[in-house]
């Protein structure tokens, strides 16, 4: 059997130790070692998102990274976004704007609109339309979608100092 | 309405109010507990071995390297089920499916043998290592080929038998041959007709590919003996119905809990081989088993849906008035029947195919044959067939419309039921029950300016350019269903729910259906508000856990409004009797002095004397009830609907091809829905954004191709087509209102209506727009290629 390995990273702000195969992907050592269940799996070959976390920055999809590759890394999960109990705006704007049905894809898509939203705080719905393309939903048809990170980027940009 | 009135009742947050979702709170934190999310204590994992080969014998299975897999605990195939014989099982078609396969596979990536081992990672290994020696048979892939006489069988196991539940067979391939009509006065009709038209139509294999695939965790204590199963079910109750009549173990000792799906679209219908050898593994090895099945698992082989090869024929007069319609279909079943279908219906509600239309005359036949393709057989975000009924009927009239050169607006109106003639029964047998099509497809006419776009159209023309203009003025028939026609396994399909009022008046409702997405927690609770004048805030919705709610059949066919949403409103009227009773009592009136006002029962004339039914919720469980009155405020009801409700919508797409790249542009989408009372306007948006959005996936881009040995080739999302916020177009919605005559609230299904009429919408757009160039039909998927070789056809794809 392959030989384990130690892995430490943030786990949404707080450090944590894990030993896995080197095989093991991060979405599993997430979901089943660590207890982050936010982030679900629907295709294991990248095309869903449903697996979407923010590792280092970046939106990435769990289920084609390997956890020996977070090792001092940052990840965010949907489970790092209400701090302190309190809903991110994101959160707020999803069910504001019923920008979920069944609720599988929206972990996802918050953290992908997260990111989105910190590398282009006032995105036309073309560009939140494009940056949001590698998240599927199968039961709002986006436009919902659209309106809520719309109402974030609103929200957020009042909220910011000018 | 006075003030506090209006305060009142806006407190109650009931029915028409665009109330927030109470199942967001969970979804939005990440909270949500779907089958996955399960980690029982000892849990082991199941892995599937599948056949690579669409037809073939299996020699032998040899397990001794599998079992040498370091974490693998056993290797389960059908010999091992043989003995409990669990290695088959009844499909909710009427036939019997391999649970794992016996001495053959009938399809590609069957289920052959069950790995159970520490993790999914080791499953996965064990599942690799199993060998298992094929030899390999012919395989049938079109289903025009079935019944051919040489063919070879593929189900070896009922081949002596003259009847699989539906009928006598004429061919060992052969499923069943239904039909509905008059097929002796059709023929006659269309025999003297002064215009008939036929067209071949195709509603190609697709899948409905919920974001979430299905799966199981079965936990079977034997010191109890008791089964404990969390599995992606539309329709827990009937699950645990079919494992009791499986498994042998009593059904109150079965408890079958739905917990959080990620989306059904009649995905999850069915009881699927996976949950069968994970219930057999967890009664074999006493721990937790669960299974969870990857995506390509899931679009090759649970719950694909349609396969219809259609032939629609209409006869009218010189006017475009129909006289006649006839319509037939071959039905790919796949290897095993496992149709979601009544035992009465095996081609489902397909005679529903008269659509919107007066049509004098009707025949339809729908003949059902065995291939090498998995079974499945859902209605894919629609009732029983009737995707493939409403798709034949709305492509027809356009290609009638062409014919005559009558416009296609015009031609609808021509042949619409009238406002004034529902309740309208049709010449196939269904009883529309209420309509006014004409006032909704002039509406939207209107909203889109529809003749500005047919100018424009006629300029683009002229210049060459592609411009297509669809209309779809669709009929739907949901909420199965009447108990005397609609049953699964003999199990009627009522609906129901129990409510419990607690003294201080807030209220518990458990229902027989299982929310996906459509918000139940949500729209229930404002039923039940608006009836008892209680809070919806302070109602609490529970369905899904077998142990706790009443029994029923689930959510699918748009069925949970029409049927267990009027359960819901019954239950309430119950309540709200005895409340009339208790509050007569101690207001010291008669009953009939009483009148009802949002929340509280008032005396006649004298408002002021009131009594709320949070203060009767209280006296309920007090001695101040008159004597003889039983305690408590709940009551229960199982509902049996008098008809199926018949949801209708007039759409309208507008597309742009570029006849150079066969890329098509959708401009527009307009789409009025009437869903009659229409109880959270921001949930039906969303439920019609959302079917809208699959009509175009089935329109656009869906299909699942095979090669000639049964071989899939695009079973993985790389190639299977689900659109991304770019693709998709932009949705406007409408509506009006006709409330449904036999429903307490007058309610009818709405969620399957956008996928069901946008189909044929954005088909009838893409005909359309190469009408003129005498095109009368294209057939699904409508990509880019298959639309450029259209161009092609027509010499019309270079500069």
């Amino acid at each position: 059997m392959a030989k384990k390995h130690a892995v430490t990273f943030k786990l949404n702000g707080k450090e944590v130790d894990v030993v896995v195969p080197p095989r093991e992907l991060l979405i599993h050592t997430l979901r089943e070692r660590l207890q982050h269940t936010g982030p679900h799996i629907g295709c294991e070959t990248s095309h869903c998102g449903a697996c979407t976390v923010d590792l280092d920055g970046m939106s990435v999809k769990s289920c084609t990274v390997l956890t020996v590759q977070c090792n001092g890394a940052e990840v965010l999960t949907i489970e790092g976004f209400a701090a302190g109990g309190e809903l991110s705006v994101l959160q707020e704007a999803f069910t504001e704007e019923h920008g979920l049905q069944c609720g599988y894809c929206t972990p996802g898509m918050i953290t992908r609109a997260h990111r989105l939203l910190k590398e282009n705080p006032d995105p036309s719905e073309e560009e939140i339309r494009y940056w949001m393309a590698g998240n599927l939903c199968r039961c709002t048809g986006y436009q919902n979608i659209v309106k809520a990170v719309q109402y974030a980027a609103k929200k957020l940009s009042a909220q910011a100092p000018a | 309405m006075p003030e506090d009135k209006l305060e009142r009742e806006e407190k109650l947050q009931g029915m028409g109010v665009s109330r927030k979702r109470k199942e967001d709170a969970r979804f939005i934190r990440g909270q949500g507990s779907y089958v996955d999310d399960i980690k029982l204590p000892g849990m082991l994992f199941g892995a599937i071995v599948r056949s690579p080969y669409a037809h073939a014998r299996i020699r032998s299975i040899d397990k001794t390297k599998a079992l040498q897999v370091p974490g693998v605990v056993a290797v389960l195939t059908a010999d091992d089920l043989k003995p409990v014989k669990l290695h088959w099982m009844p499909t909710l078609g009427g036939d019997v499916q391999a649970v794992l396969a016996d001495k053959k596979v009938c399809f590609q990536l069957q289920e052959v043998a069950f790995v159970i081992a520490s993790d999914r990672y080791a499953a996965a290994d064990g599942a690799d290592a199993v060998e298992v020696d094929y030899e390999e048979l012919p395989a049938i892939v079109d289903p025009k080929k079935s019944m051919d006489q040489d063919a070879p069988i593929i189900r070896e196991d009922i081949a002596d038998k003259d009847n699989v539940g539906h009928g006598p067979r004429t061919h060992p391939n052969h499923i069943f041959t239904w039909d509905a009509g008059d097929r002796a006065g059709t023929d006659a009709v269309f025999a003297s007709a002064a215009v008939t038209v036929r067209e071949e139509i195709l509603n190609p294999r697709v899948h409905p590919c919920p974001l979430e695939t299905c799966g199981c965790v079965a936990s079977f204590d034997k010191v109890r003996g008791q089964l404990t199963v969390y599995l992606t079910s539309q329709a827990p109750h009937l699950v645990r119905t079919v494992v009791a009549m499986l498994s042998g173990i009593p059904e109150s000792k079965i408890r079958i809990i739905g917990g959080d799906i990620g989306g059904g679209f009649g995905n999850k219908v069915p009881v699927y081989p996976g949950y069968v050898a994970a219930i057999v593994a967890s009664i074999v090895t006493g721990v937790p088993i669960k299974w969870i099945e990857s995506r390509i698992d899931n679009i090759s082989t649970t719950g694909f849906a349609r396969d219809y090869h259609g032939v629609g024929e209409l006869a009218a007069d010189e006017d475009g008035r129909i006289k006649a319609l006839r319509f037939t279909a071959l039905a790919d079943h796949g290897a095993f029947n496992s149709h979601v279908s009544a035992t009465k219906l095996p081609a489902g509600l397909f005679s529903i195919c008269t659509g919107s239309y007066a049509v004098p005359k009707a025949y339809c036949r729908v003949d059902a044959v065995y291939t090498n393709k998995a079974p499945g057989g859902v209605a894919y975000r629609c009732s029983l067939r009737v995707t493939e009924a409403v798709y034949l009927i709305e492509r027809m009239i356009d290609v009638l419309a062409q014919k005559l050169n009558i416009d296609k607006a015009e031609i609808r109106r021509r042949n619409f039921v009238k406002a004034e003639q529902f309740p309208y029964t049709t010449s196939l047998g269904w009883t529309l029950d209420s309509g006014n099509y004409h006032a909704a497809l002039e509406k939207v006419l209107a909203a889109v300016d529809y003749d500005g776009l047919r100018k424009e159209q006629a300029e683009k023309r002229a210049r060459g350019e592609l411009m297509g203009i669809g209309i779809s003025t669709f009929t739907e028939i949901v909420g199965a269903g009447p108990n005397k026609v609609c049953d699964i396994l003999g199990i009627a399909l009522f609906d129901s729910c129990d409510i419990r009022v607690n003294p201080t008046g807030s209220a518990i409702a458990r229902l027989g259906t299982m929310s996906q997405g459509q918000g139940h927690a949500t729209t229930y609770a404002q039923i039940i508000a608006t009836e008892l004048g209680l809070p919806s805030e302070e109602i609490q919705i529970e369905e899904g856990d077998t142990d706790k709610a009443p029994y029923g059949a689930g959510t699918w066919g748009s069925r949970s409004t029409p049927v267990a949403g009027a359960a819901a409103a019954r239950a309430a009227r119950k309540i709200k009797e005895k409340a009339r009773k208790i509050a007569a009592h101690l207001l010291e009136v008669g009953e009939g002095d009483l009148e009802w006002d949002i929340d509280r029962f008032r005396v006649k004339g004298n408002p002021t004397e009131a009594k709320t039914m949070k203060d009767i919720a209280m006296a309920a469980h007090t001695s101040s009830i008159p004597d003889g009155m039983e305690k408590g405020l709940d009551a229960t009801e199982y509902y049996d609907p008098p008809n199926m409700t018949f949801p209708f919508g007039a759409y309208v797409c507008v597309v742009d091809i570029d006849r150079y790249s066969g890329e098509t542009k959708v401009r527009r989408f307009y789409a009025l829905d009437d869903c009659g009372t229409r109880i959270n306007p921001m949930i039906i948006e969303g439920q019609i954004h959302g079917g809208l959005t699959e009509a175009f996936a089935v329109a656009m881009g869906q299909a699942m191709p095979f090669d000639e040995n049964g071989n899939h080739l695009g079973n993985s999302l790389m190639d299977y087509f689900l659109p991304t916020a770019v693709e998709t177009p932009k949705w406007e919605t409408d509506f009006t209102v006709t409330p449904c005559p036999h429903h307490p609230i007058g309610a009818k299904g709405v969620a399957e209506s956008p996928h069901v009429g946008g189909i044929p919408c954005f088909t009838n757009a893409i005909v359309d727009a190469f009408a003129h160039l005498g095109v009368t039909h294209m057939d699904m998927p409508h990509t880019s290629f298959r639309v450029w070789k259209q161009c092609k056809a027509l010499g019309i794809h270079q500069r």
